[in-house]
C-alpha cells in the first residue's frame, strides 16, 4: 500500500512497549492519519520477545506487516532487533536500545548472548545506537527507557507536526510527568535530523 | 466521536450501546478485555467471571430467557467446554438477544490448538457474524443482538486474535437502554426433553432458511465491483490482507454474516468474474460449502491451512511476489521462550517437584504450564482446563492396574481448579484413586492478566464477596483432612517433604501451595496473610563456587558469568536461589 508507513518496536515483555506504542499512535491519529495498530498479549508478556507494530498513512487495512516491510524497527532490547531485522525495508532505519535482557536459554548457560549485534546491524542498515537506559536512570526512573526510545523513534521518522508532550501527559500519572517530558526530549536529541 | 480501540474494547463498546444488560465470560485470551471493559459500565450493566465457560454461557442463556439482552465471550476452547448448552439453545431460541463472542486463536499466539470455530457455527446451527476491524466488531454487537432476537437465535460473534488484539479508529454511538422483554412460560420452547425437541428441530431448520434468504439481502454481506478479471470472496481479517495486496484493482465479495452463507449472492459474484479465489484464514470453511454447492473456485489448494494469515502470505501465494529482504545470520539470535517470572511461587514447589524420580506431572492450563520448559522440565502432559486432575486419575489407575510402579502427581491453578479441577478431584476420590494433585494458589488469575476468581474474595465488579476455602472444599468432595496439606511453595523443605509423604499416602492427597502471584497488587487480605516485606537476594561473591545450581531454579533474574549473578531490579527476595544454594552464597538484604 503506498504511503502507508510501517513502524515497528521490538523488545522483551515487562519493557513498556504497548504504552510507548499507545503513545505514539495516538499522537498520529491527532495529526489526521488512519492509524492501525496490533500488539501481543497472553503467554509472550511473561519474559517472552514483544512486539507492536503501529502503521499509519491516509486508509490502512491490515494492521500487521510482513517481512521487509517496515520503515523502521525500533528495538527496546539489542538481540531483539536481529530477532525482527528481516522484518525491516531494504534501505529502512534501526533505531537500537543497547541494552540486553538474557533470555531463558543464556541464563542457565545453554546460549551465548550474540556478541556483534550492532556491527551485524551497521552492516545490514541505517542504524542509531545509544543506552536509553542509562539517559533513564540518570533522569532517577529506569521505567522512562520506553519513552526515551519513543523521543528517538519520533525524531527519526521526522514527526515533527505532532504535540507529543500534551500526549504524553494524558497518558502517565501526573507524578511522573516532568521525568517522562525529559525522557522525550532526551531520546528526541539521540536522533540527528 | 471517534476513539482507538482493540477489537475487544470495541465488543464491549458495542455491548454498552446495543442494551445489553448481562454478561458473563472466563476469561482466556485472546478474549479476555472484553469482560474487563464492561465490566466499568456498572450503571447500566451486570458483568461477572464464571468458574468456567459452560456456567458463564448457561448464566447468559438464563439472563436471555428471563428477557434480557445478555452476551457470553470466551476463547476458542472455551467454547468446547460451552458446547453442551450452546447446542441446546440453538433449538429453543431466546427471549432476549444472545450473542456468543469465540475469540480464536490462529497462530496459536498463547493456546493449545487452532481450531476454527467458525464450525461451530454450522454445527450448532446458529447464525455467525465474523467483523474485519474494530469499527464491525462494536456494530456487528448490535446487528447480532437484533438478528438473535428477530430469528430467535443465538448468535455467534466470531473473532481472531489480531481483530481482538488490533486497535483501529472507531465511531461511538449512543447507549440505546432496551427494555427487559416480558418472560413468560414456555415448557414447549424451553424445555428439551425429547418431545419438545422434535418439534424444534424443525423450527430451527425453517429459521435456518430464513436467515439464509437475510444473508442473501443484508449488506453485511457486500460486493466492491472492480476489475472482473480477478474476484475474491473473504471474511474476517482475511478481508483486510486481501485489499492490501490487491487494492482496488480486484473484486471483493466481503463477507459479515457467514453463516448461513449468502450462496445466492456468493454465485452471481462468481459468474461474473473470470478467477474467483477464498481467501480466509484457517480451515476452507467457506470454500468447501461453496465447492459442495458446485461453485469453481481457488482457496486451500493456494493459502494455508496452517497458522495466522498475513498480506505477505497472500501476495507470495497468488502473485508469486517474495519481497526483498535483508539477509543474515539467523543463528546469531537466541531463543526467547516466556518463563515464570522472578519470585513466581510456582518455581519453589516446581524445582522440588523436578528432583523427583519415577514421576509423571499432568500439568494443565495456565502460567504453570510453563514449569514444562527448561531447566524445571516438571510436567508430562498439558492438554485442557482440568485434564491435570483427571488425566493424573487415569494414568495413575492405568499403571496401577498393570502393574507399572510410577507415581503420578497433578498440578493444577486456583482458577482452574475451580473451572474444571474440581470435578476431577471427585473422580479421584469416588473412585478410589491416588493420584496427588496439587492445587497451585496464587490467590488470583495469572495467566491472563489477575482476574478475580471464586477464591479471591471479590467480584469482577470490584465487590467483596465470599471467597471459596479451598482444603473445605477438597473435603467437603471426600479427601481425608489430614490429607490435605498446606504448604509455602517458596519454602523449599516442606515442598520436600510434603510431596514425599504424599507419594506415601495410599487414598486421596491433595497438596496446596498458597502464595500470591508475583505480579498481583496484594488485597488486605493478601497483606495480613502473607505480610509485605521488602526485601532481594545478592550473590556473596567471595563464597560463589560457580556451581550454577541457583541457575536450576529457572530463575530469570539469576544469571552467570564466572560466578552468579542476581538482576536486582528484578528479585523480590523470594528465596528460592538461597535454598538451593549449597555454599551460603546467597544472602538476603534489606529485612
Amino acid at each position: 500500500m503506498s504511503g502507508v508507513k510501517n513502524i515497528l518496536l521490538v523488545g522483551v515483555g515487562g519493557q513498556g512497549i504497548i504504552l510507548a506504542s499507545k503513545i505514539l499512535s495516538q499522537g498520529l491519529i491527532s495529526a489526521g492519519y488512519d492509524v492501525k495498530m496490533s500488539e501481543v498479549h497472553g503467554m509472550a508478556q511473561r519474559g517472552g520477545s514483544v512486539t507492536t507494530q503501529v502503521r499509519f498513512g491516509k486508509k490502512v487495512y491490515s494492521p500487521i506487516i510482513g517481512k521487509g516491510q517496515a520503515d523502521i524497527v525500533v528495538s527496546f532490547e539489542k538481540m531483539e532487533t536481529l530477532r525482527w531485522l528481516d522484518h525491516l525495508k531494504i534501505g529502512g532505519k534501526v533505531v537500537v536500545n543497547d541494552y540486553e535482557i538474557p533470555s531463558a536459554p543464556i541464563l542457565v548457560g545453554d546460549a551465548k548472548y550474540p556478541e556483534n549485534v550492532i556491527s551485524i546491524l551497521e552492516e545490514k542498515a541505517s542504524t542509531t545506537v545509544f543506552k536509553a537506559a542509562e539517559i533513564a536512570k540518570e533522569l532517577g526512573n529506569i521505567r522512562t527507557m520506553n519513552i526515551v526510545m519513543l523521543g528517538a523513534l519520533t525524531k527519526a521518522m521526522g514527526l515533527k507536526d505532532v504535540a507529543w508532550e500534551k500526549i504524553l501527559k494524558n497518558n502517565v500519572k501526573e507524578k511522573f510527568v516532568d521525568v517522562n517530558i525529559q525522557a522525550l526530549r532526551k531520546g528526541m536529541e539521540q536522533v540527528e535530523e | 466521536m471517534k476513539k482507538f480501540l482493540t477489537g475487544n474494547e470495541a465488543v464491549a463498546r458495542g455491548a454498552y450501546e446495543a442494551g445489553v444488560t448481562y454478561a458473563s465470560a472466563y476469561p482466556g485470551t485472546p478474549s479476555t478485555e472484553i469482560l474487563e471493559n464492561i465490566a466499568p459500565f456498572k450503571e447500566h450493566m451486570y458483568a461477572e467471571w464464571a468458574p468456567n465457560e459452560k456456567v458463564a454461557l448457561e448464566t447468559a442463556i438464563g439472563a436471555s430467557i428471563a428477557g434480557a439482552r445478555a452476551l457470553s465471550a470466551m476463547k476458542h476452547v472455551g467454547v468446547n467446554v460451552a458446547a453442551d448448552p450452546l447446542f441446546t439453545y440453538s433449538y429453543t431460541g431466546v427471549n432476549g438477544g444472545l450473542v456468543l463472542v469465540s475469540a480464536d486463536d490462529p497462530g496459536m499466539h498463547s493456546s493449545q490448538n487452532e481450531q476454527d470455530n467458525r464450525y461451530y457455527a454450522k454445527f450448532a446451527k446458529l447464525a455467525m457474524l465474523e467483523p474485519s476491524d474494530s469499527q464491525e466488531a462494536k456494530d456487528f454487537v448490535k446487528v447480532a443482538l437484533e438478528i438473535s432476537e428477530k430469528y430467535d437465535k443465538p448468535v455467534l460473534l466470531r473473532v481472531t486474535t489480531r481483530i481482538c488484539h488490533s486497535k483501529t479508529l472507531v465511531e461511538l454511538g449512543e447507549r440505546e437502554e432496551v427494555e427487559i422483554k416480558p418472560y413468560k412460560k414456555n415448557i414447549p420452547k424451553y424445555v428439551a426433553s425429547p418431545a419438545n425437541a422434535r418439534v424444534l428441530h424443525i423450527k430451527v431448520e425453517e429459521r435456518l432458511k430464513q436467515l439464509e434468504k437475510f444473508s442473501n439481502e443484508t449488506d453485511l454481506n457486500k460486493i466492491e465491483w472492480n476489475d472482473k478479471k480477478i474476484g475474491i470472496v473473504t471474511s474476517g481479517i482475511a478481508y483486510q490482507y486481501a485489499k492490501e495486496v490487491f487494492g482496488d484493482n480486484v473484486s471483493y465479495l466481503k463477507l459479515g454474516f457467514t453463516y448461513p452463507l449468502p450462496m445466492k449472492k456468493i454465485k452471481e459474484f462468481a459468474d461474473q468474474v473470470e478467477t474467483l479465489y477464498v481467501i480466509e484464514e484457517l480451515e476452507p470453511y467457506i470454500e468447501e460449502q461453496m465447492k459442495a454447492a458446485g461453485i469453481k473456485c481457488i482457496g486451500k489448494e493456494l493459502i494455508p491451512r496452517i497458522g495466522e494469515l498475513n498480506p505477505d502470505i497472500i501476495a507470495k501465494a497468488i502473485l508469486k511476489e517474495e519481497r526483498p529482504m535483508i539477509k543474515y545470520s539467523e543463528a546469531e539470535v537466541v531463543g526467547r521462550p516466556p518463563t515464570l517470572c522472578a519470585g513466581c511461587p510456582h518455581r519453589g514447589f516446581f524445582y522440588m517437584l523436578s528432583k523427583k524420580k519415577n514421576v509423571m506431572i499432568t500439568g494443565d492450563i495456565g502460567c504453570y504450564t510453563l514449569g514444562s520448559a527448561q531447566p524445571l522440565s516438571s510436567m508430562d502432559t498439558c492438554i485442557c482446563m482440568g485434564a491435570s486432575v483427571s488425566a493424573g486419575h487415569g494414568a495413575q489407575k492405568a499403571f496401577s492396574f498393570n502393574g507399572v510402579d510410577k507415581k503420578v502427581i497433578g498440578v493444577i491453578g486456583d482458577s482452574t481448579f475451580f473451572h474444571s479441577g474440581v470435578t476431577g478431584l471427585m473422580d479421584i476420590v469416588y473412585n478410589k484413586g491416588n493420584a496427588v494433585t496439587v492445587i497451585l494458589d496464587n490467590r488470583i488469575t495469572g495467566m491472563t492478566g489477575h482476574q478475580e476468581n471464586p477464591g479471591t474474595g471479590y467480584t469482577l465488579q470490584g465487590e467483596k464477596t465470599h471467597a471459596i476455602n479451598i482444603p473445605m472444599l477438597c473435603e467437603a468432595v471426600g479427601v481425608k483432612k489430614e490429607n490435605i496439606f498446606i504448604i509455602n511453595p517458596l519454602n523449599l523443605d516442606d515442598c520436600n517433604k510434603t510431596i514425599d509423604e504424599a507419594f506415601s499416602k495410599k487414598e486421596p492427597t491433595v497438596i496446596i501451595t498458597e502464595w500470591p502471584c508475583v505480579l498481583k497488587k496484594p488485597s488486605p487480605e493478601d497483606i495480613e496473610k502473607f505480610g509485605n516485606k521488602k526485601i532481594i537476594c545478592k550473590v556473596d561473591e567471595e563464597k560463589c563456587k560457580a556451581c550454577r545450581i541457583c541457575t536450576k531454579t529457572g530463575c530469570p533474574a539469576i544469571s552467570f558469568d564466572e560466578k552468579a549473578k542476581i538482576n536486582e531490579d528484578m528479585c523480590v527476595g523470594c528465596d528460592v536461589c538461597l535454598q538451593a544454594c549449597p555454599f551460603d552464597a546467597i544472602v538476603k538484604v534489606g529485612e
